[in-house]
């Protein structure tokens, strides 16, 4: 830290302690920033009923703020300080590019204490990160699609190549290949979280390409729309439920449930004892679900999906198990053998199988 | 009835008048839809417009109006020069994301050398990164007489691609984990733009915004390539008889608002946003045309126009955190300022005239 930033650092320090008083209230603030509108039926709405499931939980304990459609980059941290010098006592960032803003942000405010979705960086002692194992999800969607598919063509709309997103491709291919050796996947990048005109467009190119089975790892309900349009095409809710786009193309979903994380750790924080962590659950914690499985499926594909579902959750099964190799035909995991957490955190490749780069 | 009679000259009175009135038109209709929303409209007007200037963390966002309104104004200044000759450059976003890959790629070549010549040098391959990108349209236009708004714009979507491949590939920090993203160049002392007094947003990119007001100023009033332009866009044929060389104007005028475009990008990426990201166009070169009319092309004009942009944009945010105002409504809000501007500034052209003659 050179001299400017310690500066500037001491002068919005000297403003907090001002308005430390101005805001000494008994009610905890909890504020929560969003990558997109609330209303995107997917990935922000999750983060909003977690938002208004605090409220319900804690009621006049806490008062909760919110800024929807916040730009990953400049304005991020003008956002965030914003919040801060309001009087928010724990502030969640729930998108991967708010990554750098929130630890700046931190490192000004020792105070306030910041939960990033999706990252990596914990800088500061106040400063905690959580994500879910989507993956988990992934490989029952994968086992669905891998039985449903006619074309025996999966498609796969990105948003960004980090590895979140790549665990994603990964697990769903690994297993609709199991139950099905002849599938293949392609994967369109879409470049964008919420933008719900290129979500429709990636997925049109891919049902233009023969795909019938479209899983997606964007935010809005566009690609079921689009899906809807084709007969014989099937698709999954993503983030949330999306029930509404039941029984066609919707046939199940994967649900990000928010809700007990932010109970507990706001809990934490009213009893005093909230510590920096990363969090990391999947389906045996409860934060990814496993929405219904319509009729659309055959009872014996949805009893194998719910099979597999649950011996992800009692931790019988590990989505990546070997023997894999990567796509280049090296070996990754020998049979029997179990991805570990830091290899997953940092993934950049794909398995073997899949065809395309991911892009550079 | 109500006619509406062409004016001679524009009107001095309404040129200087109609931004304010405009400004008021916003408030009151602005009023009704947050009433229509169940919020407050005085707090939520006072929210926007007088809270970020004079309320209670104002010492803070006065310094970020000046960081928002920065690149803002210096695209805007460039644009204005071509614009006012008839020369459409539309792809300043592009020229800011070239200006700020060329500008970041030789600050990190020298990680982590600590020398004073790192950020001059970046403040170089910045400019002539955003000229680069503006000659290809220029040229084209001058050799082969291409429509230079056509080629402006689709480049603006080359440099998107090639901003995403910098960020995953050449540019991306090794030590980031396999996401994408640069270095943060904030972090690195010898290349980071910050604040020149601590609190007061003052960064190199606001200092050169003022710098290439008075600048513009001065050449529109004063220097002989200042008449040129003017000349060339109220009357093209006797600028040609006067010795004005079309081409040698297209040349400059792209070249100058390249330049400062790609200025922008660059004190923006070593600054406020810190990395090469793929989200890290936000937008300011497109925003920086409606500036430039906003302002009515000249460079005071751009400076307030600038200033009231950002304006709209923080107070929004603050508005849409504090009040639980959705985001679409400050974007509805900002909206109507524009219609409005645009619409009222038929009187500095027209007169309303109440006339009982029946029109043949």
């Amino acid at each position: 830290m050179n001299r400017r930033t310690l500066l500037a650092s001491a002068a919005i320090g000297l403003g907090l302690s001002m308005t430390g008083a101005a805001f000494a209230q008994d009610k905890l603030k909890v504020g929560f920033i969003y990558v997109g509108p609330i209303g995107d039926g997917g990935w922000t709405f999750q983060h909003n009923e977690g938002r208004l499931a605090l409220e319900a939980e804690y009621g006049d304990r806490i008062e909760t703020v919110y800024q929807e459609s916040v730009p990953e980059g400049a304005d991020a941290e003008r956002v965030l300080t914003q919040m801060a010098l309001g009087g928010a006592d724990i502030i969640f960032t729930t998108s991967f590019g708010y990554m750098d803003a929130t630890n700046a942000v931190a490192a000004k405010f020792p105070n306030v204490k910041f939960e990033h979705a999706t990252g990596f960086k914990r800088e500061h002692p106040n400063v905690a990160t959580y994500n879910a194992r989507f993956y988990e999800g992934r490989a029952v969607m994968g086992t669905i699609g891998g039985r449903m598919t006619k074309s025996n063509k999966i498609g796969y709309i990105g948003s960004f190549p980090i590895p979140e997103v790549i665990q994603g491709i990964n697990a769903s291919y690994i297993h609709a290949k199991k139950v099905n050796p002849d599938v293949t996947m392609s994967v369109v990048w879409a470049y964008t979280w919420f933008d719900p005109a290129k979500e429709a467009d990636a997925a049109k190119a891919l049902i233009e390409q023969g795909v019938d089975v479209i899983l997606a790892h964007t935010d809005s309900t566009a690609p079921l729309a689009e899906a809807a349009k084709t007969p014989g095409v099937i698709g999954f809710g993503q983030a949330s439920d999306m029930i509404s786009y039941a029984p066609s193309p919707r046939v199940s979903s994967i649900i990000d449930n928010w809700a007990p994380y932010y109970i507990e750790r706001v809990g934490m924080l009213l009893d005093g004892t909230w510590e920096s962590t990363d969090a990391w659950e999947g389906i045996g914690g409860g934060e990814v679900k496993i929405g219904e499985i319509t009729d659309a499926v055959p009872a014996e594909v949805k009893a194998e999906a719910e099979a597999l579902a649950a011996s992800i959750a009692d931790g019988s099964y590990h989505p990546f198990t070997g023997p894999l190799n990567k796509q280049d035909g090296s070996a990754w995991l020998a049979e029997g053998e179990t991805a570990d957490d830091a290899t997953l955190a940092g993934m950049n490749f794909y398995v073997e199988g899949i065809t395309g780069d991911i892009p550079k | 009835m109500v006619m509406l009679e062409k004016r001679p000259n524009p009107s001095r009175f309404w040129t200087a008048a109609t931004p304010v009135l405009a400004v008021v038109l916003t408030m009151i209709a602005g009023g009704v839809m947050f009433a229509i929303l169940g919020k407050n409209p005085l707090e939520a007007i006072r929210t926007i417009f007088w809270d970020p200037l004079f309320g209670e963390f104002a010492w803070y966002f006065r310094g970020q109006l000046l960081v928002k309104a920065g690149p803002l104004i210096l695209i805007a200044v460039g644009l204005s020069l071509g614009f006012r000759a008839g020369i459409w450059n539309i792809g300043a976003e592009g020229q800011y994301i070239m200006g700020a890959i060329f500008g970041a790629a030789v600050g990190l070549a020298f990680y982590p050398m600590e020398a004073w010549f790192i950020f001059p040098l970046m403040v170089i391959a910045g400019a002539f990164g955003g000229w680069l990108w503006a000659m290809i349209p220029a040229v084209l236009r001058t050799r082969f007489r291409t429509n230079e708004i056509l080629v402006s714009l689709l480049l603006v979507y080359v440099a998107q691609s090639i901003l995403s491949s910098m960020a995953l590939g050449a540019l991306r920090n090794p030590e980031g984990g396999g996401f994408p993203g640069s270095r943060n160049l904030s972090q690195y002392p010898s290349a980071a733009n910050g604040e020149l007094i601590a609190g007061s947003g003052m960064h190199w990119g606001v200092v050169a915004a003022f710098i290439a007001v008075i600048a513009a100023y001065v050449l529109l009033q004063r220097h002989i390539l200042g008449f040129h332009i003017r000349l060339a866009g109220q009357a093209p044929r006797a600028a040609r008889f006067a010795g004005v060389s079309p081409n040698r104007l297209v040349l400059l005028c792209m070249g100058i608002s390249g330049a400062l475009a790609g200025l922008a990008g660059l004190f923006e990426v070593s600054g406020p946003a810190g990395q090469i990201s793929i989200d890290f166009a936000s937008g300011y070169g497109f925003t920086a045309i409606i500036v430039a009319f906003l302002g009515r092309l000249n460079p005071v004009g751009i400076l307030l126009a600038g200033l009231l942009m950002a304006l709209t944009y923080i107070g929004g945010e603050n508005a849409s955190t504090n009040l639980g105002l959705p985001s679409a409504s400050i974007q509805a809000f900002q909206g109507m300022l524009l219609f409005f501007l645009l619409a009222v500034d038929l009187l500095s052209n027209y007169r309303l005239r109440l006339s009982n003659r029946e029109t043949a």
